[in-house]
């Protein structure tokens, strides 16, 4: 059951993070389950009935571009924290392929996996996972601590990456004397202060309530364009991951169903699942274009307004409801079809 | 002729459990009057096995003159007698203590003060200097020091041990069974073994006291390591720390509330010994209690007893403070007023060497003898008013309950008892109850104090029943009722730490030497910890659920027994598990007024050299029976949960 | 607010003040020097008379020996024991125990007897006043069957019921019971105190008790128990102990003592070697200590007081 997925614009050789064929099935003898194409292709219940297991991850592959913000989502059980546990092996996969900056991630012993953690990933997780005992500069320098980096040294990183979240003033308090997002600053701190390579999400935004949420969401943004680390980020929350993703992983049961773009699962999504997920999307706000152009009609005069591709639907339909006649959608030099009064009602008035 | 055609589909249902225990229970009784008498396996008194002669052969095998146990015999016998003279008995030439008692009450209410907050710290200096005006303070000294001697090694011991118990799933599981045994083997079986090995004196009760508290703290210590959110732990985790790292820098920092919980049960444990401790020559206030008791001297025990309640208030006051402080840092106005007081404790300490007033304890307010006077008149007057009724009481139950369930268990043979034992283990607990059953009923037949098993088993059931009864009672109506629950809570955890030798004699004069008296006492002593546990179940129980059973009108009753218990299982459980440890644990005692069988067995086996082998089975037994009671009461709480999830679809 | 803490610690102050003053803690007093004494461990075990015994020898070995007495509350049994390891010196009472002496003197050669203290020990079966006075014939054991049904209790399983005393007791009572066909049950008590209560409220609730008693013990001051006789003890009569159908013998309580204390020639040993009284001296002693509760140094100074010229005796004056 490996899903052909395309990836357009990435090249192997340029992938910061490439998995191939990744599983993890929880159970007795579970190694066997990837091997054996019959126990394989059993549906969930079926393969816990006949073998007692239970695959959380299956057959998964994808590359992570540098700099990319890769979103995984999915509903409750669909296997995405353990995905995302298995990507540093704190889960340790049962089959499958890790490649991280060309180097076998599966193959590296304690020592250069701890290397690695303490360099190369960081993660923020979903109830923050903070020391209670600790003072927000020391739960913030606490990477830094165990690599061991002097006081001094740590405590002035430290400080800058509180400065960076705008957590600046309360690096002496305690956990316990911080809100909820706040808290979520400091793990988002912690895991920059050992400048990694790779951040992990693991749904962070899901204990704290909407408004905050939405507030550390635009953080995120923010410091994807300040800092420009690569980003792997697992939520269930649709908005959530067309706001923040360059590229979306959905998975249901463990398994790939597909992996695009926001607009690619939107305007063209794979399955009857997929459009479900996607059902209650403002399209106007997610779809570009080029999704919904047509063919010129042969009697259309071709002089109207040109747009590019990529433009939002929602920013065009002034334009083309104002236009009075079709416009033109370019992308270089090529036309690659027009937009009339239909097209964007179609999208626009459709709910 | 028109066919009946029907499909009929014989269900055939298992039958319901309470109706297989009837049927087991008649067959029982049917068995007994035809069988009675056969095998009964009696043995007298005086009586030995070979068994026994050969346990009191080799008991002197492993004797002292071992160096190893000198060497740790030597090293707890200096330190108790140093923090003897360091606040209880006369040292280095001086009359008096090091620190006399205005010192040592300075820093007791410092270090309550420090560790926890200023009320604990009243609370301490009121404590000890009650203490003090009962006439009681070098014998509460003599037992703080023995207490701190034997907590401090407990903790030594019993952390690392957690610790490794919390970080291994097997070591966790060998763990839980060796602490079963370490806390219901009765402390007099080892009593004597441990004289032998290291000798009379503070170094033989230190480790007596160590061996029953020590596995609360180990316990505890595992749990809170396995409690820390997982989280934080795979914080630590995905940044690289090792192993050692986030075991030190993420795992015992923040399992030092819990961690505290098992210090407060090991300081707790630590005092109930105090007594036991005292017949090998434990200095303190078990000396007290027990002399005090030769001389039936009902008022002068009470006094001790009282002195002993008081420290355990003290002592689990503060350190449940210390477990509940927040982790912010002190302000700085705390820590000023902290150097003031620290200040204030130094001149104390200096005061109590220099002058005599503030060394010995004023004798000249006693309050201790008024107490004592009090506590004997209250007594005779009980004794008065309820003698004849009580002697009725205890008739009644004796030959109406006790002596029927007694005769059906000791008449039975062997064999047949082991066979209904087992079947009953079957069908409440499934194989998970018959196995534990067969395997100890077999062990008990070995030990060859079969029939003395049996009078216990008869006392120890009847007792555990009544301990539930009252435990249930008494713990839906604190749970349900903050009041109750307010006052109940302080008078439970004074019937808990009072030295249940205290209240015997009140008993004896009740209830005559018999094993109702042994009854008695031992529900006395099992109620608290019962209603406690139910009380915290019933608690828990969350609010919405029971408020959503009473907005549709069910009655109290009702509201009670459809949805409070029911979802207070587990703790019910556990509550009758714990119950029925409590009940065992005063097997030995009861031995000494009059239920004879094990426990007597036990205690002439500490006094009769010959009886040793013997002392020892019976103590063994006294496990066995714990061990298969509790095996076959959570196997069978298991079950119910099975039932209960599964429901009966089919 | 500022107010109070003056307050506070102006208090504090002048409690400091007023602390200052009042007697000094002085060096120890040295003892009054006689022949060097130093310290003997002293076992004391757990009936009242012997509490006497350890009173009075103890006062005198502090005052007018300048010895320093360690007390350790001990059950026999682990005193024995304690002759080995040094951690016991003296036993002031002891009642018979051929099998430990056979052990701790003849075998392993670590204790030494030391001579009769003088109080003859009795043990028995006794019934309170009350009942040898309305059934005087009830002293000859071979009428205890006619009154069998009386001595019925809850415990005693439809026969008469003999109540034990503690484990550590010397007890043939199970095999008198069955050599002497007696229609009775041995129950059990478990402790001396057990005993006491249930003669006591035998006495004062006029309910029949049967039970295992010796003399001298407190209790006697207050209640004056009655002997049961058994068939008369004659020597070797209790060789077998499964066969036992006589009386207990008669006990000459000795002392008992370490070796090494023995041998070290200190005054204190003269001292037990020579401590010799009668039953009514002990008795009065217990009676001090037990029911007029004195402690057992208050109880010690004033019998001492009253017999001294026992107590120059002892000393060799």
């Amino acid at each position: 059951m490996t899903a052909q997925l395309e990836y357009p614009d990435i090249q192997d050789s340029e992938a910061l993070l490439s998995v191939q064929g990744l599983w993890k099935v929880f159970g007795p003898k579970a190694q066997r389950i990837p091997h054996r194409p019959d126990l394989a292709a059993l549906d969930r219940p079926e393969l816990y009935a006949k073998t007692g297991c239970t695959a959380a991850v299956r057959d998964l592959s994808f590359d992570v571009a540098p700099g990319e913000v890769f979103v995984v989502m999915g509903l409750s059980g669909s296997g995405k924290s353990t995905l995302v546990r298995c990507l540093t092996r704190l889960i340790e996969p049962t089959a499958g392929r890790l490649t991280f900056e060309g180097e076998d991630l599966r193959a590296a012993d304690e020592k250069r996996l701890r290397a690695l953690r303490r360099s190369k990933f960081s993660m923020v997780f979903q109830h923050f996972g903070l020391l209670p005992h600790r003072k927000v500069i020391d739960n913030v320098s606490y990477g830094l601590e165990i690599r061991g980096e002097s006081k001094p040294d740590r405590r002035r990183r430290a400080q800058e990456v509180i400065d960076l979240v705008g957590l600046a003033g309360n690096e002496h308090l305690y956990p316990e004397q911080l809100s909820g997002g706040m808290q979520q600053r400091v793990g988002l701190a912690r895991a920059l202060a050992n400048d990694p390579d790779v951040l992990l999400f693991d749904e962070p935004f899901s204990a704290l309530d909407p408004l905050i949420r939405r507030e550390m969401q635009t953080e995120v943004v923010r410091l994807h364009r300040e800092v420009g680390k690569t980003m792997v980020f697992i939520t269930h929350d649709l908005s959530e991951a067309l706001k923040l993703g360059d590229r979306i992983l959905l998975m249901r049961d463990g398994a790939a169903v597909q992996l695009g773009t926001g607009d690619e699962l939107v305007g063209a999504p794979a399955d009857d699942y997929v459009r479900e997920f996607v059902r209650d999307v403002p399209r106007a706000d997610v779809l570009t274009l080029r999704w919904i152009v047509r063919d010129p009609r042969p009697d259309e005069p071709l002089d109207g307004p040109e747009l590019a591709p990529d433009v939002l639907v929602r920013e065009a339909t002034r334009l083309v409801l104002e236009s009075d006649r079709p416009v033109k959608v370019v992308d270089g030099g090529t036309l690659l079809g027009v937009i009339g009064d239909e097209e964007i009602l179609a999208v626009v008035a459709d709910h | 002729m028109a066919a009946i055609t029907s499909d009929v589909e014989v269900e055939v249902r298992r039958p319901r459990r309470s109706v297989v225990l009837g049927v087991l229970l008649v067959v029982w009784v049917a068995a007994y009057f035809v069988l009675r008498g056969i095998d009964t396996l009696v043995l007298g008194g005086q009586d030995t096995t070979a068994l026994h002669r050969w346990l009191n052969d080799h008991r002197d095998d492993v004797g002292q003159g071992n160096a190893f146990f000198d060497a740790i015999r030597f090293v707890v016998d200096q330190f108790v007698v140093l923090l003897q003279n360091v606040i209880s008995q006369p040292s280095f030439d001086r009359p008096v203590p090091v620190i006399g008692w205005l010192g040592v009450v300075a820093i007791a209410a410092y270090c309550a003060w420090a560790f926890g907050t200023w009320k604990v710290a009243v609370l301490t200096a009121a404590g000890l200097v009650f203490v003090g005006l009962q006439g009681l303070w070098q014998e509460s000294m003599d037992t703080l020091a023995l207490t701190i001697a034997a907590v401090l090694l407990s903790l030594l011991v019993a952390i690392p041990l957690g610790i490794w118990a919390g970080l291994s799933n097997r070591a966790f599981r060998v763990a839980t069974l060796v602490l079963d045994l370490m806390q219901t083997l009765p402390t007099f079986v080892y009593l004597a073994p441990l004289v032998l090995f290291f000798a009379i004196g503070p170094a033989a009760a230190t480790i007596a006291t160590l061996i029953y508290a020590a596995p609360p703290a180990v316990r505890l210590t595992a749990h809170a390591i396995r409690s820390v959110p997982p989280e934080s732990v795979e914080a630590a985790r995905s940044l690289g720390s090792t192993r050692g790292q986030t075991l030190l820098k993420v795992l015992l920092p923040m399992s030092r509330s819990t961690v505290v919980v098992g210090i407060n049960q090991t300081i707790m444990a630590a005092l109930s010994m105090v007594t036991v401790a005292a017949l090998i020559d434990a200095p303190g206030l078990g000396q007290t209690v027990l002399k005090a008791l030769q001389t039936l001297d009902v008022g002068v025990a009470f006094n001790a007893g009282l002195a002993i309640v008081v420290l355990a208030i003290v002592l689990d006051r503060v350190t449940t403070a210390a477990g509940d402080r927040p982790w912010r840092t002190a302000s700085v106005r705390r820590k000023v007023l902290l150097g003031a007081g620290a200040v204030g404790v130094l001149v104390a300490v200096w005061f109590s060497r220099t002058y005599v007033w503030a060394a010995e304890f004023p004798s000249d307010v006693n309050i201790g003898s008024r107490i004592a006077v009090v506590a004997s008149d209250v007594t005779a007057w009980v004794q008065d008013v309820f003698g004849g009724f009580t002697y009725g009481v205890r008739d009644v139950v004796t030959v109406g309950l006790l002596n029927p369930l007694e005769g059906l268990l000791t008449g039975s043979p062997w064999w047949l008892v082991s066979a209904v034992l087992v079947a009953l283990g079957a069908v409440l607990g499934g194989w998970r109850g018959a196995a534990p059953a067969a395997v100890c009923c077999a062990l008990l037949v070995a030990t060859g104090v079969w029939h003395d098993s049996m009078v216990t088993l008869a006392s120890t059931l009847l007792a555990t029943v009544v301990v539930v009864a009252v435990g249930l009672a008494l713990g839906v109506w604190a749970g349900r009722n903050r009041r109750v629950d307010g006052w109940i809570r302080p008078v439970l955890d004074a019937g808990q730490t009072m030295p249940p030798f205290v209240y015997l004699v009140p008993f004896l004069a009740l209830f005559g030497t018999s094993r109702f008296t042994a009854i008695a006492a031992a529900v006395v002593f099992a109620v608290p910890v019962t209603t406690k546990i139910v009380a915290d179940g019933i608690k828990a129980v969350p609010g919405a659920t029971v408020e959503a059973a009473n907005s549709v009108g069910s009655s109290a009753w009702q509201v009670i027994s459809k949805v409070q218990l029911p979802v207070a299982r587990r703790a019910i459980t556990l509550a009758v598990n714990q119950g029925l440890i409590y009940v065992l644990s005063m097997v030995v005692v009861g031995g000494l007024v009059g239920a004879g069988a094990l426990g007597y067995d036990v205690a002439a086996g500490f006094a009769q050299s010959e009886l040793y082998g013997k002392g020892l089975a019976a103590g063994l037994a006294i496990v066995l029976l714990g061990v298969m009671l509790d095996r076959v009461t959570q196997a069978a709480a298991r079950r119910t949960q099975d039932f209960q999830g599964r429901g009966d679809k089919r | 607010m500022k107010k109070l803490r003056y307050a506070g610690v102006l208090t504090a102050v002048a409690l400091a003040v007023a602390g200052c003053g009042g007697e000094k803690v002085g060096a120890q007093p040295q003892p009054s020097a006689g022949k060097e004494c130093g310290s003997f461990n002293l076992t004391v075990s757990p009936w009242v008379g012997y509490e006497a015994n350890a009173a009075v020898v103890a006062y005198v070995a502090t005052k007018d020996l300048g010895c320093k007495v360690e007390k350790k509350n001990l059950k026999e049994e682990i005193a024995w024991q304690g002759f080995s390891t040094g951690e016991v010196d003296v036993n002031l009472e002891n009642w018979g125990h051929e099998d430990l002496k056979k052990k701790y003197i003849e075998t392993d050669k670590v204790a030494v007897e030391a001579g009769s203290t003088g109080v003859k020990g009795v043990i028995g079966w006794y019934v309170p006043p009350w009942m040898a006075e309305k059934y005087p014939d009830i002293t000859d054991w071979k009428n205890l069957n006619k009154y069998a049904a009386l001595f019925k209790t809850s415990e005693s399983g439809g026969k008469g019921q003999l109540l034990d005393g503690d484990p550590s007791y010397v007890t043939n009572d199970e095999a008198l019971v069955k050599n002497l066909s007696l229609n009775y049950k041995v129950v059990q008590s478990g402790s001396e105190t057990a005993l006491i209560q249930a003669f006591r409220d035998a006495e004062k609730n006029k309910r029949p008790l049967l039970a295992y008693f010796y003399e001298p013990q407190w209790f006697f001051n207050e209640v004056k128990l009655v002997k049961v006789n058994l068939p008369a003890y004659t020597a070797g009569c209790d060789a077998v102990p499964a066969k036992v159908a006589c009386d207990y013998p008669p006990y000459d309580l000795d002392k008992i003592v370490s070796k090494k204390f023995a041998d070290s020639g200190s005054p204190a040993y003269d001292l037990v070697k020579n401590f010799q009284w009668t039953n009514e001296d002990q008795n009065a002693v217990a009676r001090m200590i037990a029911v007029d509760k004195l402690t057992p140094d208050q109880a010690a100074e004033k019998w001492v007081k009253a017999n001294e010229s026992k107590v120059n005796a002892w000393l060799g004056k």
